[in-house]
């Protein structure tokens, strides 16, 4: 039962930081129906700015804690903004001169903005692991394994917390945008119908634009998360994160805020409680697996909205 | 009324879809407090006349001037900020946004501070509407669709408004609500109206001019009056005459 417990809170921590990166895949998808494979190395850069802020601060545990709170902050405002620059830059560059062209014609400038992404990366930062040593250590300990001390103890660390709440703040804060702005209006105006948007007065362009440049931003906090709580970051991190964070978007029902967040949640338990109680190597596996079994059967995703509509 | 600028001035316009021209030279001219119609046969560019007014798509030769300012090729979205509405074909109702939310889209372009009179203005003129605000518009049925589609148009405040067969699935008495509403607000309002319809019969009888459309040409121009005298148009468009 503690086992599990720690693999419950692993699995979350986990889980929050693919929904995180899985927000900025579906939304995309949402509007402009594309895949941008690029996300996953947005996520990447979010975390080498993040790292390049944190060393030119001079951060370390030893920073007083009320300092490093603050800083933090900062390096998370400042690698949200940075990395939503880069977002911006690829779909201008990228995807915007390719709209109204084949189908497929952005997702080969995906693949293309992908690898120039990790080579850009690869070739200013060095190919070797960053290491950053930890800055807030420590944490709650639930159980105290017992009165004999054989037990397992199950951790909550502090970081965890951080993630977990952030997160949390972040959807909510999200959603909200989503749900009740007039920014999100729009941007679901543009997903539903791009051209009775534009008659509308919406400019559609800047709209997408908004789009990348929001889910660069969440893919930043991921990747300050994922920093911290890893405390080693490489080029090529952003592969695998985004092929876990769309897995998660697809799981959950590809284009919906809700469906991306609960795939997320479930592709971290997924990999956690397979790799806690199964083996570690195929964790990859069974995500997938299971993204397949329920692809089998809710076509949809398990959020996605097949509707009956008239037209 | 004709010895101002008029409103809408189109000259010489031509618009493609690929290959092929749906638009053969049109010379149309609205102008402020008109209400201006275009009948014609299925296909003969109606609705694409109103959509390259809207700049999409847009013309590939000849000029589209509002107010006296050239907008043939400014986007889409800067045009309808200029007071220009649309009711499009086909609807468009955003399938997955409640009612309510549809009417906000339509207000996107004013700056909000008569948002709440313009909601009820148009909930008084579709009642129907706001009973059924919090719905979602793509379970709404044909006709309310229609009602909202006006509605949303409605809300932006426009100078011109654009009506594509908005009589379009609705039930008689719904329509004659719908033409009253329009000449309502075009004498109480000064709104200049420029009206597509499937009802020949009634869009002449509402409207100040018509023009008659065939295949990307207009054949023949005149008052509403006019027009319905005319023995070729009735034989065309009024088969049988009013009913
Ligand atoms: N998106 C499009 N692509 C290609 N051809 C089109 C497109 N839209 C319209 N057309 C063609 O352009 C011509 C004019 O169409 P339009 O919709 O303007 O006719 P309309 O007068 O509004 O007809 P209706 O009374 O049936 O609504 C038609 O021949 C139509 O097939
Ligand atoms: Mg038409």
């Amino acid at each position: 039962m503690d086992y599990f417990l720690q693999q419950l809170i692993n699995g979350v921590t986990l889980g929050s930081i693919y929904g995180l990166i899985a927000i900025g895949y579906t939304m995309v998808y949402g509007i402009i129906g594309m895949i941008n494979f690029a996300h996953g190395d947005i996520f990447m850069v979010g975390a080498f700015v993040a790292l390049i802020l944190i060393v030119t601060l001079g951060l370390s545990a030893a920073t007083p804690v009320f300092l490093l709170i603050f800083a933090l902050i900062l390096v998370l405002v400042l690698a949200m903004a940075l990395t939503a620059v880069w977002g911006w830059t690829v779909e201008r560059v990228a995807y915007r001169p390719l709209r109204g062209s084949f189908r497929l014609a952005p997702l080969i400038t995906a693949i293309g903005a992908s690898i120039t992404l990790q080579n850009f990366v690869q070739i200013s930062q060095g190919a070797r692991n960053k290491p950053l040593q930890p800055l807030i250590s420590g944490g709650f300990q639930l159980t105290d394994g017992g009165p004999d001390g054989t037990g397992f103890v199950v951790q909550l660390s502090y970081m965890q917390i951080i993630i977990i709440v952030t997160t949390i703040a972040l959807m909510a804060g999200f959603t909200f945008l989503i749900n009740k702005t007039s920014l999100g209006r729009s941007q679901r105006a543009c997903e539903q119908d791009r051209k009775m948007a534009a008659l509308l007065g919406v400019n559609v362009d800047r709209t997408i634009s908004l789009t990348f440049v929001m889910g660069a931003a969440l893919a930043a906090v991921a990747g300050l998360m994922f920093l911290l709580y890893y405390g080693v970051i490489d080029f090529f991190i952003g592969f695998l994160a985004g092929v876990k964070a769309f897995t998660a978007a697809v799981l959950g029902g590809i284009g919906s805020l809700p469906g991306a967040m609960l795939g997320g949640l479930l592709i971290g338990l997924i990999e956690t409680f397979w790799s806690g109680y199964f083996s570690v190597e195929y964790k990859d596996v069974a995500a997938f697996s299971i993204l397949a079994i329920v692809l089998i059967f809710m076509p949809e995703g398990l959020l996605g909205k097949p509707e009956v509509e008239k037209v | 009324m004709s010895s101002a600028q008029p409103l809408l001035k189109v000259r010489g316009v031509e618009t493609f879809y690929g290959k092929i021209q749906a638009l053969k030279g049109i010379d149309m001219d609205i102008y402020e407090g008109e209400i201006v119609t275009i009948i014609g046969a299925n296909g003969a560019g109606k609705s694409t006349l109103m959509m390259t007014v809207c700049g999409t798509p847009q013309a590939r030769n000849g000029d589209v001037e509002y107010a006296g300012e050239n907008i043939t090729y400014k986007p889409t979205f800067e045009i309808m900020r200029t007071g220009i509405a649309q009711s499009p074909e086909g609807r468009r109702i955003f399938p997955r946004m409640t009612v309510l939310e549809n009417l906000m889209m339509g207000a996107m372009v004013t700056d909000g501070s008569t948002y709440e009179e313009d909601l009820a203005r148009v909930f008084k003129l579709f009642p129907r509407l706001k009973e059924r605000q919090g719905q979602r518009g793509g379970t709404l049925s044909g006709g309310e669709q229609q009602m909202l589609a006006i509605a949303r148009a409605l809300m932006s405040r426009p100078r011109l408004l654009l009506l594509d067969e908005p009589s379009l699935g609705l039930a008689p008495i719904i329509v004659k609500q719908i033409f009253d509403a329009i000449k309502e607000l075009n004498e109480r309002d000064g709104l200049t109206v420029f009206l597509v319809e499937q009802n020949a019969y009634h869009a002449l009888k509402l409207a100040h001019r018509g023009y008659v459309m065939v295949n990307g040409v207009i054949t023949m121009s005149g008052t509403g009056s006019e027009l319905l005298a005319r023995e070729d148009v009735k034989a065309a468009y009024l088969e049988g005459g009013a009913h």
